[in-house]
């Protein structure tokens, strides 16, 4: 077999901060190595110095035997590497067939006409990776899984020798995972050579051939997935321990008027219904996951809560209706979402974005909470002065719960906080939460696909399926009644 | 059906010169070299996502380029050839540089790049004119009728290939370049190329009719074919009409010279309701006139 790909040497700085440090390794043809470390560890800095994206400060990447650490992107990705980004980057204004015929076009200022064969190729990708229901949509309008299987199918578009992935699981259901993992395996029978960077830790051990773990930019261990998995560093700066439940023994007092009350809400998309007839209720104080899958509609109930989407039904806060308020004033009520989207100020600095956070709130008060939400995500202190667009996707998610927490809210809405963040990170927030539920009367709303951090925290669980509640309950009896498909 | 409705107007409009005046034949043929300098505005703004603060410095190139070859006696047909080869040459000069720096720079750039244009030509006012313009003798045409059908050749040849590029495979690189040069890259295409080749096209078209516009005026003048004020009046034109229309373009020139015509007896009131029904349109309607026609379309 032979070696595709070679790094060694390989360092990046930005500023004081070595992103990646003296790097080195090398990939096969037909295997897959997994790359993985905590949040803003240098992985996706990693990719992109392959790409060429980045520059190297030093040293080498070879394809193929051939050095291309200097060239310009788009002669690299033309020598054969392929990556697939962590976020999603469509073309918005293309349908989702165009998206994929542009990477199967030759880089010529003179192909007027793409082929029929063209069409016709990008037509069976689309099919390939899931998208032949969807090849004539615009990709605004589709589910965050279709999405990814967009990118991936760009990236096999243009049939690589090498493909970096970074993060193509992450929130992924579990069906998808496995669909995704199939995907990739298949680049392995194709004599591909995988780079793969994931959080979620089984699904990328059930698929790697090797890992290799970086921890501030440095290679801590690599090796089989069992032993760098059960490598004492490994454990403690990644994987962390399992998240512990926190069931209350006394459920919260269930009885009067709910702090937030939704009843028969109802959300079109144009023809599409987004939420049927959907009620719920938040008392104060409590803690209640809605679980759903991709697009059963999470997001937008949220959003529909925020006052930033139109609705039927009646959606009553303190027992005064919500409706026809401004999604500021909503907010200054106490009820503050943390966005999946995460709606981070990119050219602010992560100071400025926790500082807009606290605006509404007494010096001392913002100061205290300030301190106490650096001393819950360390990495955001070391990062103050970066701009928020430069963090790393899960310095970016520890950023937006963190701002969300800054304003106090009386509410909390967590919209898919896990996405994209280390174990480790999962089990400090899940410790945050829990402190937060036992020292504050906050009350929290938290959206998750990812079962195991919803139920450990929640008194009470909704099931959303394809725009209704289908089942809720305590979280103690979700998984005998309603855990099939999420477990 | 489309082709078709697009045939009888293009045939009406042919005819026009049979039966209205020379005044108005006169105002058309302005109406459509602006469309076609709108029409290479929006190949930059709207495909390669460069927004050119310059558009009157290509134009400025290629109109003082074929004004200054007719005073020394070179052919008509050759001096608006080498107005147009003119224009491609300096707006490659200035966008070399320029594509290479990311964000709003590239419009500054081409910003900077008018005034230097025009402190040129009023410095070497002894062979440029000056501020009071540049003379040419010769025409394309002396009949206003045949006049009229070359600009309007000239156009509809225009917007075909222009339109044509914009679809094309090319043309959806382009796209690709403009809305995620990163993206872009990574799936193998050379963005700066991609984006100058569109500046060079762009160049062209604005060089071609920037040389036949100071043919029909008589008069190359910094007022007419270099001002800020004129490149502000094709950009507004080219986002009234619609961005990433091509077409749009057209219709939002014929609108702006034509309403600008009818108001005339308003004096420099005229102008500003001009404006104000521009800016209008532009709040209201963000994709422009024919953007929001085809948008309507596309839902239903
Ligand atoms: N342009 C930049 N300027 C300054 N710092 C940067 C820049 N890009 C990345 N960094 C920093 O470099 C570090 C490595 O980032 P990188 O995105 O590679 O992390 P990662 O391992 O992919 O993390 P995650 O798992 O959260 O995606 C981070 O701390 C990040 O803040
Ligand atoms: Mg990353």
């Amino acid at each position: 077999m032979r070696t595709l790909l070679e790094v060694a040497g390989l360092t990046k700085r930005f500023g004081g901060l070595v992103a990646v440090k003296d790097l080195g390794f090398a990939i096969r043809e037909g295997e897959i190595l997994g790359l993985i470390g905590p949040n803003g560890s240098g992985k996706s800095t990693a990719m992109k110095l392959i790409m060429g994206i980045e520059r190297a400060n030093a040293g080498s990447v070879r394809l193929a035997g051939e050095e291309i650490v200097s060239w310009p992107t788009h002669r690299i990705a033309r020598a054969g590497i392929g990556l697939v980004f962590q976020h999603s980057r469509p073309l918005h204004r293309q349908t989702v067939r165009e998206n994929i015929k542009l990477a199967l076009l030759p880089d010529s200022l003179l192909r007027l006409v793409a082929d029929r064969a063209v069409d016709e190729h990008a037509r069976l990708i689309g099919e390939r990776v899931g998208l032949g229901a969807v090849l004539d949509r615009h990709p605004a309008t589709l589910p965050f899984a279709d999405l990814r299987r967009m990118e991936l199918a760009k990236a096999i578009a243009r049939d690589p020798k090498v493909v970096l992935v970074d993060e193509p699981f992450a929130g992924l259901t579990l069906g998808e995972v496995e669909n995704f993992s199939a995907l990739i395996r298949s680049f392995r029978e194709e004599g591909k050579a995988v780079l793969l960077v994931d959080h979620n830790v089984k699904s990328v051990a059930a698929l790697v051939d090797r890992v290799l773990a970086m921890y501030l930019g440095e290679r801590i261990a690599e090796g089989p997935a069992e032993v760098v998995m059960r490598d004492p560093t490994v454990r403690r700066v990644y994987l962390g321990g399992a998240i512990g439940t926190h069931a209350r023994d006394i459920a919260p007092e269930k009885t009067g008027v709910p702090l937030l009350h939704v009843s028969d809400l109802s959300v079109l998309y144009g023809k599409a219904q987004a939420l049927e007839q959907v009620s719920l209720e938040v008392h104060a104080g409590e803690f209640v996951s809605v679980v759903g899958l991709n697009g059963a509609g999470k997001t937008t109930l949220f959003n529909a809560i925020s006052g930033l989407v139109p609705y039927s039904g009646r959606i009553i806060w303190e027992g005064t209706s919500l409706a026809g308020r401004t999604p500021g004033a909503i907010a200054r009520d106490g009820i503050v979402q943390c966005p999946e989207t995460r709606e981070l100020f990119g050219d602010m600095s992560v100071a400025e974005n926790l500082d807009l956070g606290g605006q509404h709130q007494k010096p001392a008060q913002r100061a205290e909470r300030l301190a106490w939400l650096l001393d819950l995500f360390p990495i955001l202190q070391s990062r103050r002065a970066q701009m928020a667009r430069t963090l790393s996707g899960g310095e970016q998610q520890m950023l937006a719960i963190a701002r969300a927490l800054m304003m106090n809210p009386r509410l909390l809405i967590l919209d898919e906080p896990t996405l994209g963040l280390a174990p480790v990170i999962l089990e400090q927030i899940s410790r945050a939460l829990e402190v937060l539920r036992q020292t504050t009367p906050i009350t929290v709303l938290l959206g998750e696909q990812n079962v195991t951090f919803a139920l450990p925290h929640a008194d009470r669980v909704y099931v959303l399926e394809h725009a209704r509640i289908i089942w809720q309950g305590p979280a103690s009896r979700f998984a005998e009644e309603a855990g099939a498909g999420y477990l | 059906m489309r082709i078709l409705s697009a045939l009888v107007v293009l045939l009406a409009l042919a005819t026009l010169p049979f039966w209205v005046s020379g005044y108005i034949l006169g105002v058309l043929t302005i109406a459509y070299l602006f469309g076609v300098f709108a029409m290479s505005w929006d190949l930059l703004f709207g495909f390669a996502g460069e927004v050119n603060f310059g558009p009157t410095f290509l134009i400025g190139l290629g109109a003082y380029s074929a004004g200054l070859l007719d005073n020394h006696g070179v052919p008509v047909w050759l001096c608006v050839i080498a107005g147009a080869v003119a224009a491609v040459f300096g707006g490659l000069i200035l966008a070399v540089p320029a594509l290479r720096l990311r964000g709003p720079y590239f419009g500054l750039i081409t910003l900077v790049a008018v005034l230097v244009l025009q402190q040129v030509i009023v410095i070497f006012a002894g062979v440029t004119g000056g501020e009071i313009g540049l003379t040419i003798n010769d025409v394309l045409s002396l009949d206003p009728g045949h006049n009229y059908w070359l600009a309007l050749g000239f156009l509809l040849i225009s917007g075909i290939v222009l339109t044509l590029f914009s679809r094309s495979a090319a043309g959806l690189i382009l796209q690709a370049s403009g809305q995620d040069p990163i993206e872009a890259q990574v799936l193998g295409f050379n963005v700066v190329k991609h984006k100058l080749a569109a500046f060079a096209i762009s160049a062209l078209f604005s060089g071609l009719a920037g040389a036949m516009l100071v043919f029909y005026l008589g008069t190359a003048s910094v007022d007419t074919v270099v001002d800020i004020s004129v490149g502000v009046q094709i950009i507004i034109a080219a986002v009234l009409g619609g961005r990433r229309t091509i077409f749009g373009a057209v219709i939002g020139a014929l609108f702006l010279i034509i309403a600008g015509e009818i108001l005339r007896p308003l004096g420099q009131l005229s102008t500003f309701v001009v404006s104000a029904v521009a800016l209008g349109v532009i709040l209201f309607f963000p994709d422009g006139l024919v953007g929001y026609l085809l948008r309507r379309r596309e839902r239903a």
